[in-house]
């Protein structure tokens, strides 16, 4: 089936071709390859792009599809994060703890075991009680569900709840913003037992692989987050191709009118709301491992806000344009605030990009929204092609 | 011939104002039914009432053989009970194509899972290709359906309707933008139609209307002025005071 509905969207073709080449490139380039263009750093980013491209990509069917400008779809990325984080942080903790008491006289019991481990993980926040919410961190099976079930089921109940009393257009998204604050505020307090502002760290060390270097788990990470954008892509490609991508999108221009044609739309938009929230987790998980560290100012409504922007500028409605658009925008994003770009003096002024490319990005958001509204993607409209050749 | 559907004693309000006032009208099946009357006669809204988009303040609906009624039931679950309509400012969903348009509407399963697992529908193409040559848009199913003309957009919209194959059809002024030649088609498409389904049609003009050869129901101030056969209902003098004389 997958064969066939590849082969009749060359687009789709050719995004997987790129992703591939790409993919090769760079490992060929990394450090774990022994040559020097990328370090392992860089590989990162690279690494971290892609689970963004993921993410926009699911950001690009709830909204440039489905027409809901969700505001809490980078909040479910986050959740996804924190899932993993919590195995990553609980088993490495374990291990060290285990290591350290094994030179002791007497043999550990299990509580003290579990005692010194609650205290190295939450002596920042002056505990070590394990809270309810780590009862399945010992396993990575369950973490692993919860990353995709946790923002699932948020995302059907909260859903459910807002498409059932048919709240639309602006206040719907100003509802999912309202979630995404609530979540945030949750995950800040300390009694919520994730650490507070603190949030979790040494996420990059994978417990039973501390022999791997960093430039080949980085690297092994590079592969899964390409994998999964290309699997992501491809799912995403197959929703909306199709009746049912008619459907979606006949949703986002008229909703009343798909329901006189007996759509009931709600399971319409709950499925799609769902759906990418569960994508938008597993995007999270391959994210966070990347960057080493996640706290709750990552689930705050402005990134959800920024993901928006990133679509928008690749184009809404074409998935390809939400991969370039996150892409180009996180890219360029890590380039000046990273200290690369050069800062500007303008002899009265000096331009620093750290705090000026926000403003760049801004600028950028009014003029694609206001002169260019297909964004990134719309370029490829000016590209020649066959006729009857669909992207 | 048995009653379709039955409307009885049906009132709404907007702000205080009675667009619907009393309204009783029963529909057989097959049978063709114009209704006629002034602007603001509340003939829209009453298609609105039977296909759920408004709630009446008060009376009843009831619908097909086992005579449960309508109201409380939301637009999608009306629309699978077999009522379709078509709506006096065309809407067809612009961005997509003609094919699309019509597959979208065609009867079949309509939960995202049917759609998403079963892609391969029997005879699909036939079915589609039986309705594009019935609104003459065959040519025209892999163009964009914003691109066409008013009366094109008018048959897609009743191209949709008959895809839908229900047992009512809602038409509210289905001529309004096409030339003469158009309009004869229109009143076949619909005279066709009516022969196996319950079919209302709304349309101000009564040329058109003498064409579909039926009963015809005058509505004035949100209820039934007069109803009978064209002539029956021309010659009644409030019709004419109210309606036809202006
Ligand atoms: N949603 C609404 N809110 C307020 N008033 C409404 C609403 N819908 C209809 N009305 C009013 O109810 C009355 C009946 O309107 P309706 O559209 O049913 O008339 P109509 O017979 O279809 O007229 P036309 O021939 O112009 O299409 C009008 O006065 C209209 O302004
Ligand atoms: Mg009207």
């Amino acid at each position: 089936m997958n064969n066939s509905f590849i082969s009749r969207n060359p687009s789709v073709m050719w995004f997987l071709l790129c992703l591939a080449v790409f993919t090769f490139a760079v490992t060929l380039l990394s450090e774990a390859s022994g040559a020097t263009f990328i370090s392992t750093s860089f590989l990162k980013t690279l690494g971290k792009t892609l689970c963004l491209c993921l993410v926009a990509v699911a950001m690009d069917v709830v909204w440039g599809y489905c027409g809901i400008l969700s505001l809490g779809h980078f909040a479910f990325f986050g959740i996804g994060g924190y899932a993993i984080g919590m195995w990553l942080m609980y088993e490495r903790t374990r291990e060290i703890v285990e290591t350290s008491m094994s030179a002791n006289v007497l043999p550990p019991t299990p509580d003290e075991i579990t005692t010194a481990i609650g205290s190295q993980i939450f002596g920042v926040v002056g505990g070590s009680e394990f809270p309810a919410i780590w009862a399945f961190s010992h396993s990575l099976t369950l973490q692993l569900l919860a990353v995709v079930l946790v923002p699932g089921l948020l995302a059907l109940v909260f859903g459910w709840l807002a498409f059932r009393s048919r709240v639309t257009g602006v206040y719907l998204s100003i509802l999912t913003q309202a979630m995404t604050l609530a979540l945030s505020l949750y995950f800040f307090q300390n009694d919520t037992g994730l650490r507070g502002n603190n949030g979790l760290s040494g996420l990059q060390n994978i417990p039973g692989l501390s022999d791997v270097s960093q430039a080949t788990l980085s690297l092994w990470f590079f592969w899964a987050s390409a994998v999964a954008l290309g699997l992501g892509y491809v799912l995403f490609a197959w929703i909306t191709a199709g009746k049912l991508g008619s459907v979606i999108r006949a949703v986002r221009d008229n909703e009343a009118r798909v329901r006189f044609l007996g759509y009931h739309v709600e399971s319409y938009k709950l499925f799609v709301f769902t759906i990418t929230a569960m994508v938008a987790g597993i995007a999270g998980a391959l994210y966070y491992p990347q960057a080493g560290i996640i706290n709750p100012a990552e689930i705050t409504p402005i990134a959800s806000i920024y993901l928006a922007v990133w679509v928008a500028i690749g184009g809404r409605g074409r998935l390809y344009g939400a991969v370039l658009g996150a892409a180009a925008v996180s890219l360029m994003s890590s380039w000046f605030t990273g200290g690369s770009a050069q800062d500007i003096n303008l002899g009265f002024y000096v331009v620093k990009w750290t705090d000026w490319w926000l403003v760049l990005l801004g600028a950028t958001f009014v003029a694609v929204t206001l002169f260019f509204p297909k964004g990134i993607g719309g370029l490829f409209d000016l590209l020649p092609r066959k006729k009857g050749e669909n992207a | 011939m048995s009653t379709l559907l039955e409307v009885s004693g049906v009132s709404v309000s907007f702000d205080g104002f009675r667009a619907i006032n009393n309204l009783s009208i029963q529909i057989a099946e097959p049978e063709m039914r114009a209704v006629i009357g002034p602007n603001g006669a509340g003939k829209t809204t009453f298609m609105d009432i039977v296909t759920g988009k408004t709630r009446p303040d008060e009376g009843r609906i009831t619908w097909g053989d086992r005579s449960i009624s309508l109201i409380g039931m939301n637009e999608s679950q009306i629309a699978q009970e077999g009522i379709g309509r078509k709506f006096q400012k065309p809407t067809v969903f612009e961005a997509q194509t003609v094919r699309e348009n019509i597959v979208m509407a065609l009867k079949n399963p309509r939960g995202p899972f049917d759609l998403l697992f079963k892609r391969r529908m029997s005879g699909l193409e036939d079915r589609v290709r039986g309705i594009s040559d019935e609104i003459g848009l065959t040519d025209a199913l892999d163009q964009t359906s914003g691109a066409l003309s008013h009366g094109q957009k008018q048959w897609l919209e009743i191209g949709m309707l008959l895809a839908q194959d229900p047992r009512l059809l809602l038409v509210d002024e289905p001529a309004a933008g096409m030339t003469p030649a158009e309009r004869e088609h229109t009143t076949d498409l619909l005279v066709r139609a009516a022969k196996t389904r319950a079919v209302v049609v709304v349309e101000h003009d009564m040329e058109f209307v003498r064409r579909l050869n039926c009963k015809v129901t005058c509505l004035h101030q949100g209820s039934v002025l007069a109803e009978g056969s064209l002539d029956h209902v021309t010659k009644n003098q409030d019709v004419i005071d109210v309606y036809l004389g202006r």
